[in-house]
């Protein structure tokens, strides 16, 4: 499958979060990342696009590569204009969780990716952006 | 929406899952093999995820809940033929599937219910 180099895939339902993964297994194989580098990306992308859902009221996931020392990279952000989190470092505490999930998806996805970003603030809605490098 | 097919040899019930489940989907499974396993009085459950790619957090709380529905229920579950690149990130992700018994693949799985369903008839 052919992907573009950059883009927006819209985190509104259930099936986008199917859609989601199956767009990030693409990106993974376009940069030929080992099985194992894919199934964590992949996986790190759901658990993200269900908090994107779930508990940003729904917002997007963008994608670009990434190249650094000669070495590419797919590089995500999952973006939503929610409540946002008052308290971030509590929020990548395992096991912390504001109601429904086990409090996995941030500190999780956190151990699966080579790079980790969030930004919020309460009110300013949530970002998070994530790299694997090949 | 897809509904995960359940089919029933003897005394276990037998779902493979083959497609990429939308989170309604696999909630749907666990509500569906609760119901079955109440109306067939199975005493073994065997949930193939070999055509599994990846296993998040939501399907492994389903897996773990199935799990404890069916022991409730009376009946043993077994998850055959996880790949290894979905038990590597399983772990690190976070998830260690406590409570749920696992095989290699569908023969193991077979064994493990066939010594529960000795076990139970022993009286354990």
């Amino acid at each position: 499958m052919a992907v573009e180099p950059t883009g927006t895939l819209p985190l509104l339902d259930e099936q986008n979060i199917v859609a989601s993964r199956q767009m990030v297994r693409a990106l993974c194989q376009d940069i030929k990342l080992s099985l194992v580098d894919q199934t964590k990306m992949i996986t790190a992308a759901s658990e993200l696009s269900r908090n994107t859902l779930i508990h940003g009221g729904g917002g997007r996931m963008r994608w670009e590569f990434a190249e650094r020392n000669g070495r590419r990279g797919l590089v995500l952000h999952f973006e939503d204009e929610g409540p946002g989190i008052a308290d971030i470092a509590l929020a990548l505490t395992d096991g912390w969780t504001s109601g429904s999930g086990m409090g996995l998806g941030l500190p999780g996805s956190k151990r699966l990716v080579n790079e980790f970003e969030i930004s919020s603030a309460p009110g300013a809605g949530t970002r998070v952006s994530i790299t694997k490098w090949k | 929406m897809d509904r995960i097919p359940i089919l029933r040899m003897g005394d276990t019930l037998l779902v493979t899952i083959q497609v990429d489940m939308q989170d309604q989907t696999a909630l749907t499974l666990q509500d569906d093999l609760a119901n079955r396993i109440a109306t067939t009085g199975a005493s073994g459950v065997m949930i193939d995820i070999s055509a599994l790619e990846i296993v998040d957090s939501f399907v492994g709380r389903m897996l773990t809940s199935i799990s404890g529905i069916a022991r409730i229920l009376s009946a043993t579950t077994v998850v055959v033929g996880m790949q290894p690149a979905v038990a590597i990130t399983l772990v690190e992700l976070g998830l260690s599937l406590e409570g749920v018994q696992t095989a290699l693949n569908v023969e193991r799985g077979m064994e493990l219910l066939r010594r529960a369903r000795q076990e139970n008839v022993l009286g354990r």
